[in-house]
């Protein structure tokens, strides 16, 4: 019965490698900078250890948000998520599985009667407006160095190229791990509390419930990217951001950075050992991340081709998707509590 | 290990330019050597511009294939061979032009004799130049603009010798017809090697504003 409740968290896992994988190595797959397979091996393996060993932390934040209490709930909660998306791809309107996520857990909250906690609320949708503009002021800031870089060394034209295929992997490397330790919580943070999971032990090493869970969320982020993404990256490659292999790298450092930072216990921690304003935990749109670098990079070249109407078009996701979710969310848990007669919360 | 591929396709590029700054310098030796009348050196250079025309055909087959075969500099893969060709353009007319002079023979009157080297001169130091250049573009495309000016004034230069090496011909009265004609044709040839260097250099000049973006 859990498995079947899980689907639509695993397909949302599904959704998210097809799609958000291309964020990370669309540009070096599309540039032929790195074969789609050695990007899919790579994707997946640190997406699954992302998600697994640092994916705590955003899911917590969700969890404040609005704890999910019944197995059915969670399923309605995920799949009101995934159909708002697809209305929203369909529609060719931006959307982020963060922003549908949240949604989906307002409305389960609407419909349980439980408050929402405005201060966890505030702290999720400020990060959305704050993590792409940390993401252009790296990308602005790591392209800057990096354009000097390769003048003061005088690094030759063809070493400069095998130097980026190796950043280009080892940053995807690390883009993929970022993603899986952001994200899962969209895939699989709405299950936390319902998971019917117990710790194993293997060879010494614990495996806790919510690790499992996250397991299974990242192999199904690694079916995703094997399955769809490469359409996907050669889209992203060739057709809509024409982006120099150099500068695809500073890009997915730069997103990469802002993801790990929302996402990181341990930075967290850190961080507050040394006095230093802390980020919030929370799971954030890797595709408007990487829309912030990019344009981190245009304000680089002088501002010159930023097209201001995909920013437009950006914020007023961040107010459609959750607005959409959280009505099909509403709507789907009556359905399923007075039709299904499953029940989607505890009181 | 990692970069032996690299490292290789470098030194490959590197061989390339030495290649065609050598044909350059066995040319002017080759035209000095005509008007010596030392026809045994003359055939010895004409024999090294052979070898290294060749050589240069071979390296620049090999990059161009490594270039693709292993998907190299996808951005800038068209520049480099286009780059490569057209400097193998200048290999190649400087070629033509001493096989020519081998193969026609052509009488030079002694008063001419420094008017041609001087043009040759300035055929090579363009040539020079661009090889320079090109050196540059790979690995400090902001000196580049230090060379390829000098490239443009030689090439200047080779055409304003050229044009009053004709005029000498033409107005000359001792010379007939058919003699002036071979002359121009030389001259001609000689020119076009400066003529070809700067094709490079046009090329060069819009490559590196497309690698300072």
């Amino acid at each position: 019965m859990f498995l079947l409740f899980l689907t639509s968290g695993l397909f949302l896992g599904w959704s998210l490698g097809a799609n958000d994988a291309s964020n990370i190595f669309g540009t070096a797959v599309g540039t032929r900078m790195v074969k789609f397979r050695t990007a899919a091996i790579i994707a997946s393996l640190f997406v699954i250890m992302g998600a697994t060993f640092s994916g705590a932390g955003t899911s917590n934040t969700l969890g404040k948000l609005g704890s999910v209490n019944q197995l059915a709930g969670a399923f309605i909660v995920a799949l009101a998520a995934a159909i708002s998306i697809f209305i929203m791809t369909r529609s060719g309107l931006p959307v982020s599985t963060s922003q549908a996520i949240v949604g989906g857990i307002i409305g389960w909250n609407i419909y349980s009667g439980t408050p929402t906690d405005i201060t966890t609320l505030t702290k999720i949708v400020s990060s959305w407006v704050s993590g792409p503009l940390l993401a252009a002021a790296f990308a602005f800031l790591i392209y800057k160095l990096f354009l000097a870089f390769p003048r003061l060394l005088r690094i030759h034209l063809f070493r400069l190229d095998a130097y980026t295929r190796m950043g280009l992997i080892t940053v995807g490397a690390f883009g993929a791990y970022s993603l899986g330790a952001n994200n899962i919580a969209n895939v699989m943070g709405v299950f936390v509390p319902v998971s019917p999971f117990h710790a194993i032990t293997v060879m010494g090493i614990t495996i806790s419930s919510t690790e499992q869970l996250f397991l299974l969320g990242g192999i199904s982020i690694a079916v995703g990217i094997f399955t769809y993404s490469q359409k996907v990256m050669t889209t992203v490659g060739e057709d809509v951001l024409k982006l120099t292999p150099q500068a695809a790298l500073v890009v997915v450092l730069a997103g990469a950075l802002v993801l790990f930072l929302f996402s990181s216990e341990s930075l967290e921690q850190w961080l507050i050992v040394h006095n230093l304003p802390t980020l919030p935990l929370v799971p954030i749109s890797s595709s408007q991340v990487i829309i912030g670098a990019i344009i981190g990079i245009g304000v680089a070249h002088g501002g010159r081709g930023i097209q201001y109407q995909v920013l437009g078009r950006i914020a007023s996701g961040w107010v459609l998707t959750p607005i959409i979710a959280a009505v099909i969310s509403f709507v789907a848990l009556f359905f399923m509590e007075n039709v299904f007669k499953q029940p989607v919360y505890l009181p | 290990m990692l970069f032996k591929k690299t490292k290789m396709l470098e030194r490959k590029m590197d061989e390339f330019l030495d290649v065609t700054s050598e044909t350059g310098l066995a040319f002017l030796e080759a035209i000095k050597n005509y008007f010596d009348n030392d026809q045994v050196k003359f055939n010895n250079h004409l024999e090294k511009i052979n070898d290294l025309e060749n050589r240069a055909d071979v390296l620049r087959r090999e990059i161009e294939s490594q270039l693709y075969t292993e998907t190299l500099i996808p951005e800038s893969r068209g520049d480099v061979l286009a780059l490569l060709e057209t400097t193998d353009n200048v290999t190649n007319q400087v070629k033509e032009t001493i096989l020519d002079f081998s193969i026609e023979a052509p009488v030079v009157p002694r008063d001419l004799h420094k008017d041609f080297i001087n043009l040759t001169e300035h055929s090579v130091n363009a040539m020079d130049e661009v090889v320079k250049a090109i050196r540059h573009f790979l690995r400090n495309p902001m000196a580049v603009r230090d060379y390829l000016h000098k490239v443009y004034y030689y090439e200047k230069e080779a055409d304003k010798v050229a044009e009053a090496l004709k005029r000498k011909i033409f107005r000359s009265e001792t010379l007939d017809l058919s003699t002036k004609s071979h002359l121009r044709f030389f001259i001609r040839h000689i020119d076009s090697v400066a003529d070809k260097a700067e094709d490079v250099a046009d090329r060069l000049t819009i490559y590196t504003i497309k690698r300072s973006i």
